[in-house]
């Protein structure tokens, strides 16, 4: 087990800053996901931390030693790539044993590893099939059977639930937190996907062009995001902007929600809202439209649980209030987080 | 109306064409048509014409042709020329193949690495193949001559050569064989190394990654990964290498025509010398086809690894 630490980390292709002075420290045995949009350099972050790619500046620090000058197969990781990239001319159990016996791992020990490895994700059964003879959740789980058979102290993820579908990208996602939490191995996991983000991660690094915009826990990004930047790329849909004099007003969809709907009307800032367009989502109703009187054709959503019971109808104008402790205030400028102050 | 009518024909005509290009059990053989025909004049013909001419009489100024059976191969097989220019087909053959393997994996590797000026060396790579091959033969004769050989002129000035002791490349039996092998090799290399390099392009670049992660050793990577991925199209490389060398003359015609003393004589050549130059067309087609049952039978085995292989 291991902390991973970068500091000032760059990479650069020619003009393109891909990684761009990247500062992380992992906690012991940390589950840490590194969200961020696609081509944000969230891959080449994972690459330089594998060995795989040399950073143009900065240090890479794996338990406290410095890395950049160590071959992968020195630093103690394992990686699941975004393809899997299982060897497609062996068989499941040589794919797995393959790490061991490349570590000169004795000959009697192998199966009995490989065995173990297998048996936590389930594919006993699946040691004498070639790759291309499993589906691709079973891919999958070789993958990561591949990446645990080693005991590394560093688990590096990246995207390897991207290529599974939705139902079965769920339960993958959870078996993969279980696990991560048995074997408590230090883990980075790159995703672009939030619902991911927010249900894996001990905490989240959301990355932008290059650079870490906030690192947190999932709650802490969600509820006090840095900048506009995260405010917007989190929440589905993303939280309502608003100008006001001198600086930005945020509040997320499902805090603006009809007046009556409100527990106590104290502290409330009382909004004309348009409906223009209703979207039932089973559990919950998207409302879009625009904001009256105050912010004159503002854009805004509200997302209502359906346990809301006011009535709501497209084409009307309604009384909708935001409590205002669920504002958040950033910089006009830099689109940073400001104090609060009076809307 | 009569135009009406000529209106509603014209597409029905045109849709009747249509119909057969859609078809796929008409569509395949029209577009097949030509390289069958091709195969069959080019190639099928002459060939038909080689295996009747082995098991006739015919030769040069006679005008009959009649049936012998096996007599040809009979009476030729067993002659020590024949022996002798069986067994070097075989070296000649195997040698320059398993170099040419070799070496061929050895410079695609480093032709994979990004380097400055990486076209030029390809570029290099790729002109022993465009070159027309007897020029590029004629060059190598100049290079192995006894008197010009710069392979001399330069060992003498490096003082490791004495004038008196050069070495007759294409003189002496041994180095006779070894001088056609290695311009041989130097005139397979490129189409292997190019072949070997478009199955290294075709791995994708994350299972090096996941192999280098893993901990592979530079040999148990390339001999349990690449290796085997590239497999199938190392086969295929290996049997047109093999079948070339093993029917192809050109460098030894150019080079030593058998000499000395047979001692690089192939059974290529020796058909040629014999059917050719010496007028026996008959014996020379039976010495011609000789290896084709073997090259038909190595052809199949390889063709089936390189099948059975095949990852996906
Ligand atoms: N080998 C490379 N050469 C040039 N540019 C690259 C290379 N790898 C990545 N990039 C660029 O770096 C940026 C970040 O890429 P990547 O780390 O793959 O992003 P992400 O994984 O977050 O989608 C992208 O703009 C991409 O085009
Ligand atoms: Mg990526």
């Amino acid at each position: 087990m291991a902390i991973v630490e970068t500091r000032d980390v760059r990479k650069h292709f020619g003009d393109v800053h891909a990684v761009d002075g990247v500062n992380l420290t992992t906690k012991e045995g940390e589950f840490l996901v590194l969200l961020g949009p696609s081509g944000c350099g969230k891959t080449t972050l994972l690459r330089m931390v594998a060995g795989l790619e040399d950073p143009t500046g900065g240090e890479i620090l794996i338990g406290g030693q410095v890395v950049n000058d160590l071959p992968p197969r020195a630093r103690k990781i394992a990686m699941v790539f975004q393809s899997y990239a299982l060897y497609p001319h062996m068989r499941v159990f040589d794919n797995i044993a393959f790490p061991l016996r490349a570590q000169g791992v004795p000959r009697a020990e192998i199966p009995h590893k490989v065995e173990w490895a297998a048996g936590l994700f389930g594919i006993e059964k699946l040691l004498h099939r070639k790759p291309r003879e499993l589906s691709g959740g079973e891919r999958q789980r070789v993958a990561l059977a591949r990446a645990v058979v080693r005991e590394p102290a560093v688990f590096l993820l990246d995207e390897p639930l991207s290529n599974l579908d939705a139902k079965l990208r769920t339960s993958a996602r959870d078996e993969l937190q279980q696990f991560q939490r048995r074997i408590g191995t230090t883990t980075i996991y790159v995703t672009h996907d939030q619902v991911e983000a927010m249900g894996l991660g001990d905490r989240i690094a959301v990355m932008q062009g290059g650079k870490v915009r906030q690192i947190g826990t999932p709650q802490e990004v969600y509820d006090e995001p840095a900048d506009t930047f995260v405010a917007g790329f989190l929440g589905s849909p993303p939280m309502n902007l608003l100008e006001i004099p001198d600086c930005l007003v945020g509040f997320r969809p499902e805090h603006f929600l009809p007046k009556e709907a409100h527990e106590s009307r104290d502290g409330l800032l009382a909004l004309k809202f348009h409906i223009s367009r209703i979207e039932y989502l089973g559990a919950d109703r998207l409302l879009y439209g625009a904001l009256e009187g105050k912010f004159p054709d503002t854009k805004v959503i509200s997302k209502l649980a359906s346990t809301v019971s006011t009535p709501v109808q497209p084409g009307k104008t309604q009384d909708f209030a935001v409590r205002e402790k669920d504002f958040r205030f950033f910089d006009r400028e830099t689109g940073l987080r400001t104090r609060p102050r009076p809307v | 109306m009569a135009t009406l009518e000529r209106d509603l024909r014209a597409p029905a005509a045109g849709r009747r064409f249509g119909f057969v290009l859609d078809r796929p059990e008409w569509l395949g053989p029209l577009m097949i048509a030509p390289a069958v025909l091709y195969i069959v004049a080019i190639v099928g013909l002459p060939f038909l014409l080689a295996l009747y001419y082995s098991v006739s009489d015919i030769s040069m100024g006679r005008r009959t042709l009649g049936f012998v059976g096996l007599k040809n191969f009979i009476s030729v097989i067993p002659t020590s020329k024949f022996q002798t220019s069986l067994q070097n087909t075989f070296v000649f053959a195997i040698v320059s193949q398993v170099l040419v393997i070799i070496l061929a994996n050895i410079l695609a590797l480093a032709l994979l690495k990004e380097f400055r000026g990486k076209w030029v060396v390809r570029l290099l790579l790729l002109l022993p193949w465009v070159a027309p091959i007897s020029l590029g033969t004629i060059g190598w004769l100049w290079i192995l001559d006894s008197i010009y050989s710069v392979i001399n002129w330069t060992l003498e000035a490096f003082g490791l050569i004495t004038a008196d002791g050069w070495p007759m490349y294409l003189g002496k039996p041994y180095l006779a064989m070894g001088s056609v092998i290695t311009v041989h090799v130097w005139r397979l290399l490129p189409l292997a190394t190019v072949i070997i390099l478009a199955g290294l392009t075709s791995i994708p670049k994350d299972i090096h990654d996941a192999a280098q992660v893993d901990g592979a050793s530079f040999w148990r990577h390339h001999f349990q990964i690449t290796v085997p991925l590239i497999r199938p199209i190392l086969l295929v490389a290996l049997l047109f290498g093999l079948v070339f060398a093993f029917t192809d003359m050109v460098v030894i015609f150019v080079l030593t025509r058998g000499g000395p003393y047979d001692t690089t004589q192939v059974l290529a050549s020796l058909a040629f010398f014999t059917g050719i130059q010496g007028g026996d067309l008959a014996e020379g087609a039976a010495i011609a086809i000789f290896l084709f049952p073997l090259l038909l039978a190595v052809a199949f085995v390889f063709l089936r690894i390189a099948r059975r292989s095949e990852v996906t």
